[in-house]
């Protein structure tokens, strides 16, 4: 049956075609691969084309493995199979055929066979190790051919562990008679040194030969791993830089046969590939920079026959100038080299002169100025490549000026353009240009909007974010931030009543927060709540979009506004089977039914107050066992949950995914309670959108170049000459004749349109536009400098206090909704105690979705009148210290401390110690422990008996961070009296002992003025405060901590003491937590003051403690480790 | 270095295919499609470099730096994909170098010199570029290189010599519509009307 299919198909070609093809049938008689081709050309769909390979794979199949298969018949079966291969079809099981052939072939089958190899299989291919005798025994054969065939397999690919069984073969043919046997050698010895450079280490030397070898090809050949080696580690061969320069000088005065010649320019490759080693080796090293110049300034002016290879030539000649040390001479002729790429008219050469003055624009923005009637035409390119290089050219030479026209341009673009690649990087600079050097609200919004709904779902989450945070934390004008925000919530009020439907679901989140958090600057809430009722109506609207539209009408919702509207959207949505959107919809009913505790969840315009949560939880502690004594079943933390949850398949808790890690990991761990603590904006004030913005792709790319280029190099040398005639707004038509003697010479091919048709006149207007600025500001902006100036959506320098705050708001499901839930929830439970069964039931429902400590932050908002257990706990730490009375001058001692500041009265001070002394003035000091903070309490004794004036005390530290409690700076100390100074330290960056050196200046009555230098000294274990977490807690954060040491301590009392009494001492004397003791094994948590936390596993061995410590902040383990180490030593 | 050198014709068919970093066979067929997908998309007075879609980018080399060089002869592409120490004229040159080559072995080379013999292609390739790396850049060197394995073909005849026969019979036949004879610098490309595919 199959041979008839096969012989219809045979025949069908030959009837369906025209005679053209009569010519190929009397080919399909004497090729099967022929017959193949055609039988392929013939199919109409892909579908016809499977069933025919499949059924070619099988024929090949039976043959190859038929042990009457000829070598000749197996090559010709191999061939079929890389076709097929080719077409995407898979042929594995030729693969050990292909190597047998390889094997026990002869000539032409060997070379199909090691073709079909290099083909099929990849370097760690297992088959591979059967091919490694064939190679070497192909590498001794006398028969040249082979020899190739071997070394060209070899470099395509190879086992890295076989190599060193075959090495010595391949370096014995570097010193190969045949050039072209040592040509191949040297590139397989590369190939070598890419996948296993320990392996070539030795062979250093042959490479020199190879350099210096007598044929150029095997020079040119082993140019390819100096340039990787140097690219490596360019300190390691600046020896040889003049010999490149000396290579280069031959080539290029055609020394090399004509051979080499290509379209009559000497060995073009080779020039390319010496310059850019050449470049490499210079960068910032002018004595090498110096061997150079010359040989650059012969290769610039030889380069003059106007063919595509010496524009190849004159561009890295280009970029060589501008990567090393500079010279004026050589940057001037390079600069008209790239004029001469951008005047192009080949379009080849524009869009390289485009990326050579996008590379050496940051030195030199003139250059873009002398091009800018070029660079506006390549604007309008019908090339997107040109425009988006264009682009990023006008991108770095942005500034307050230009920056409208540049952002429209790119705006434009984007509009039309449809590579995602390309949008998504573009957006992320218009973001970035937009947020840097807005002009005016207006503006800037209505660019955010256009980067939105243009960026869609595909830009990145960090730019909405850094958007709505710049919107919250505002500037420093509160009048300035009403309006941008009343400016805001018009402009997305508008595009509501536009089509919302074509808004991506991305912007639809950024409008539904805005609205939320700041349409009450609007009067009209009814307005904007049938809005985004209507928005929750659309089928487009994917749910995450719902849940943020339905938090923003809950934050409205109050004051009677819409109240027809919610009620409608509850019940719609009451009962949606989306458990997310029915608890947002339960929050709703409920916080619009209560508006005083809506004024407490949400209150307004309280983007800014950082978030603070207790997420130690200790206050729910009798709630927890009276739910356990209920019945109820014991907290399981969220990693095991989810565990269970995926095993089961259950509910999809996606959108809660990540807000709970988040809220454990970066809330700061402190006792009291920001009564705003639960505003869902605060939840945005992140870090993270900002460290990912630095990181980002959108930041200038300066690359080493800049610094080899100072401004005292040549531009200072230009600058005289031009600053002073330019104007802000330099039109095209004057520019030449301003620039001076130099620019003018490079700028003689510059177009200068005299004449202006209509069209001309609107590019020359675009271009003052796009350029304006440039002249004036030169390069200081564009080396970033001026930025503070011109900055004007620049972000607040942010306060230590909220930076941990972070949260990915974009990506997640708003963080604070399941609190707001669990507010509800607590709200319920402890304090009511009225609520009717059903919403108890049904919020409970709803509640047990979201995770136990998140829950338990809602509640404690609720609570947070009545809890303060910092201070008794705080105490405790303090009287667990050594006992201080012991002071010789415990009179005087006694004294003192009765001048410590009242605020004070709970803690126990450390020993007061003398700072320094003169006849006049005594200064001493203390420090205390304060929960987040250690207080540093300086008194200055005065024994005179005049009043001395005009005290000045200042402090600071390498590791700490200052500040003075305000209010307590002294300045004055009365005769026999004791004045107070009070500072406040918190840890910059952990160190074994701390110290703060301070300096105080002061002036007795009619005395010249006097200072006084000290210093106090504390130890890191000032600062180390108890964690108090649970075993679970503990376990997920000893997983996020990157920074760890390890150490074994021996003890003392040689393994006689309990694990319990040692890790005890270490409480004691280093104020830890212990959080369990398992047997021989103890976990224990301490935190550097409030938010950096250090985790502590103990194992006790033999008479001495494994001790392994891990934290998020570097060098804190080591420092711990120490103190752990004199305290088990002290003991 | 040289990542993948891809010919294909005017409607995507892989003519001859040479990655010299592994992709998985499915992978290959990706980059392949995408990368016929952008450069057939492009008109002929736009430049011959392109930075390619966002799959080529994300699998060949992981980073920015990668770009496609190519140009189009008739009914084929000649796609270069390289990383950044390559230089984009120099390998434009270097597409035009293959060409000529493939031109002069086979006598005014097609599209079907291509189709059948394509292992013929690789060997000439072997020649050019080595392991990613440029080994040969004279023509003439290159033409050398491969007589020499040609007259060892020649010297054992039989099956292989009879397609190259029959295909130069059908390229010299003359059929209905002429082949469109395009000139693109020192090079002549033939085009047969095959059908589509």
């Amino acid at each position: 049956m199959s041979d008839v299919v096969e012989k219809t198909l045979t025949a069908l070609p030959s009837l369906l075609s025209l005679d053209s093809l009569s010519g190929s049938t009397t080919l399909s008689s004497t090729s099967k691969l022929g017959n193949l081709i055609r039988g392929i050309t013939e199919l109409t769909s892909k579908h016809e084309e499977e069933k025919l390979i499949q059924r070619e794979l099988t024929s090949i199949k039976e043959q190859v493995s038929s042990p009457n298969t000829s070598t000749r018949q197996m090559k010709e079966l191999m061939v079929r199979a890389i076709y097929c291969e080719m077409l995407g079809y898979e042929a594995s099981f030729s693969y050990i055929h292909a190597i047998k052939l390889a094997q026990q072939g002869t000539g032409l089958e060997k070379r199909v066979g090691y073709l079909a190899v290099s083909l099929f299989l990849n370097e760690s291919h297992e088959l591979l190790l059967l091919l490694v005798n064939t190679v070497l025994k192909d590498l001794q054969s006398t028969n040249l051919i082979e020899v190739c065939m071997a070394l060209t397999v070899v470099s395509q690919m190879f086992p890295k562990d076989m190599i060193p069984a075959i090495l010595p073969l391949v370096e014995e043919k570097l010193n190969h008679p045949k050039e072209i046997i040592r040509r191949k050698a040297v590139l397989a010895l590369y190939k070598f040194y890419l996948i296993a450079p320990n392996q070539v280490q030795h062979i250093h030397n042959k490479f020199r030969k190879a350099l210096c070898d007598k044929d150029p090809g095997v020079m040119a050949a082993s140019l390819h791993i100096y340039f990787q080696m140097i690219q490596e580690n360019p300190e390691g061969y600046k020896d040889l830089t003049s010999s490149f320069v000396t290579i280069l000088k031959q080539v290029v005065g055609g020394k090399l046969p004509m051979d080499f010649n290509y379209h009559s320019v000497p060995a073009p490759w080779m020039q390319i590939q010496l310059l850019r080693i050449l470049a490499i080796l210079g960068r910032n090293d002018q004595s090498s920079s110096e061997i150079m110049y010359e040989v650059l300034d012969e290769s610039l002016r030889r380069a003059e026959i106007n063919h595509n290879i010496t524009y190849a030539i004159l561009y890295e000649c280009v970029k060589c100038i501008y990567t090393i040390h500079p010279k004026s001479e050589l940057l001037e002729k390079a600069a008209k080299c790239i004029g001469n790429f951008v005047l192009s008219l080949k379009i080849n050469l524009k869009y390289l002169g485009l990326k050579a003055l996008t590379y050496v624009v940051q030195q030199d923005p003139k250059l873009a100025l002398q091009h800018q009637m070029t660079i506006i035409e390549c604007l309008d390119h019908s090339d997107l490549l040109i425009k988006r290089e264009t682009l990023e050219l006008l991108f770095r030479i942005t500034n307050a000026q230009n920056v409208s026209v540049i952002v429209e341009k790119m705006l434009e673009f984007l509009r039309v353009n449809k590579d995602d690649y390309t949008t998504i990087d573009l957006v992320g600079k218009v973001a970035e240009l937009a947020e840097k050097y807005a002009p005016d609200n207006e503006w800037f919004i209505e660019t955010m909007s256009t980067v939105f709904s243009v960026g869609g779902d595909k830009m990145q989450p960090d730019i909405p974010n850094s958007f709505l945070k710049l919107l919250s934390e505002g500037f420093d004008s509160v009048e300035e931030d009403r309006k941008l925000r009343l400016f805001a919530v018009d402009s997305y009020v508008s595009l509501l009543q536009g089509e919302p439907g074509k808004l991506p679901q991305r912007f639809l989140q950024v409008i539904s927060w805005v609205l939320g958090e700041y349409s009450y600057l609007r009067e009209e809430l009814d307005a904007v709540l049938r809005l985004l009722a209507n928005l929750l109506d659309m089928r487009s609207t994917s749910s995450e979009t719902k849940s943020w539209v339905l938090m923003a009408m809950t934050k409205l919702c109050g004051g009677g506004a819409g109240v027809s509207v919610i009620r409608e959207v509850c019940e719609t949505y009451g009962s949606s089977l989306d458990t997310v959107l029915r608890q947002r919809a339960q929050e709703l009913q409920h916080l619009s039914q209560d508006c005083e505790l809506r004024a407490r969840v949400l209150p307004r315009g309280a983007g800014l107050e950082p978030l603070e949560v207790d997420s130690s939880l200790s206050f729910l502690d009798g709630f927890v066992s009276e739910a356990l004594a209920a019945g109820a079943a014991p907290y399981k933390p969220p990693h095991q949950r989810q565990e269970e949850l995926a095993q089961t398949k259950a509910l999809s808790l996606e959108p809660y995914g990540l807000s709970l890690p988040i809220s454990m990991s970066s809330c700061s761990i402190a006792d009291r309670q920001s009564p705003t603590l639960l505003s869902v904006s605060s939840g945005l004030s992140g870090e993270s959108p900002d460290l990912s913005h630095k990181g980002g792709t959108t930041t200038l790319k300066l690359d080493g170049v800049k610094r080899v280029w100072g401004r005292e190099g040549y531009l200072s040398q230009r600058e005289p000459v031009e600053e002073p005639v330019h104007v802000e707004v330099p039109s095209p038509v004057v520019s030449p004749s301003q620039r001076g003697g130099e620019a003018d010479r490079s700028h003689s091919q510059t177009p200068t349109p005299t004449a202006t048709p209509q069209p001309e006149q609107e590019k020359q207007q675009l271009a003052s536009s796009l350029f304006v600025g440039l002249a004036s500001q030169s390069s200081v902006c564009l080396m970033g400098k001026s930025e503070s100036t011109t900055q004007r959506f620049r972000r607040k320098a942010r306060g230590p206090v909220s930076s941990p705050a972070a949260s990915e708001q974009i990506s997640n499901s708003p963080v604070s909704t399941p609190s707001t839930a669990n507010h509800l929830l607590g709200n319920n439970f402890l304090d009511s105690n009225i609520t009717s069964d059903l919403s108890v039931s049904s919020l409970e429902s709803t509640s047990q979705l979201s995770r136990g400590p998140a829950a338990a932050n809602g509640i404690c908002e609720v609570e947070l009148t009545e809890s303060s257990p910092a201070l008794p706990r705080d105490n405790a730490v303090a009287a667990a210290a050594p006992a201080p009375h012991q002071d010789p001058d415990t009179l005087k001692d006694a004294c003192l401390r009765s001048h410590l500041p009242a605020e004070f009265s709970g803690l126990c001070p450390s020993d007061i110690t003398p700072l320094c002394t003169n006849q006049t003035l005594d200064f001493l000091a203390c420090h205390l422990q304060k929960e987040d903070s250690v207080s540093l309490v300086v008194f200055i004794y005065n024994s005179s008996d005049s009043d001395i004036q005009q005290i000045l005390l200042e402090l600071d530290s390498d590791e700490l961070e200052v500040s003075c409690v305000c209010g307590s700076a002294v300045q004055e100390a009365r005769s026999h009296s004791v004045a107070v100074c009070q500072y406040s330290l918190t840890v910059k960056r952990p160190s074994v002992h701390v110290e703060v050196v301070g300096m105080a200046s002061y002036r007795c009555p009619a005395e010249t003025p006097q200072s006084a230098r000290f210093s106090y000294k504390l130890p890191l274990t000032s600062f180390i405060r108890p964690l108090t977490v649970s075993t679970e807690e503990y376990g997920a954060m000893w997983l996020d901590f990157s920074h760890d040491t390890k150490q074994k301590l021996t003890l003392r009392s040689d393994g006689r003491e309990s694990l319990a009494d040692t890790l005890d001492v270490l409480k004691k004397k280093l104020n830890l937590h212990v959080v369990e003791i398992i047997g021989t094994e103890g976990i224990v948590a301490c935190r550097l003051l409030r938010d950096q936390p250090c985790l502590m596993h103990c194992r006790l061995h033999e008479g001495s403690l494994s001790v392994w410590l891990r934290s998020p902040v570097p060098d804190l383990p080591d420092c711990l480790m120490y103190h752990c180490q004199r305290a088990l030593q002290e003991h | 270095m040289i990542k993948a050198i891809l010919i294909f014709n005017n409607h995507g068919k892989p003519r001859m295919i040479r990655f010299y970093q592994y992709f998985a066979e499915d992978l290959q067929q990706q980059i392949i499609r995408e990368t016929f997908h952008l450069v057939s998309k492009r008109d002929d007075n736009v430049c011959n470099f392109l930075e390619g879609g966002r799959r080529v980018r994300l699998f060949l080399i992981g980073g920015s730096d990668y770009k496609l060089i190519y140009r189009h002869y008739a009914t084929l592409y000649f796609v270069f994909c390289v990383d950044s120490s390559e230089s984009e004229l120099g390998i434009l040159d270097l597409i035009q170098v293959f060409v000529e080559t493939l031109d002069k072995c086979f006598e005014n080379v097609c599209e079907l010199d291509l189709i059948f013999h394509m292992d013929k292609v690789h060997y000439i390739l072997q020649e050019v570029v080595m392991g990613g790396m440029v080994l040969e850049t004279n023509m003439n060197e290159i033409v050398a290189q491969v007589e020499v394995q040609t007259r060892m073909e020649k010297s054992e005849g039989g099956l292989s010599a009879a397609p190259a026969r029959a295909v130069s019979a059908v390229k010299n036949m003359n059929l209905p519509d002429m082949p469109r004879n395009i000139n693109i610098g020192d090079l002549n490309i033939k085009v047969s009307s095959l059908s589509p595919f």
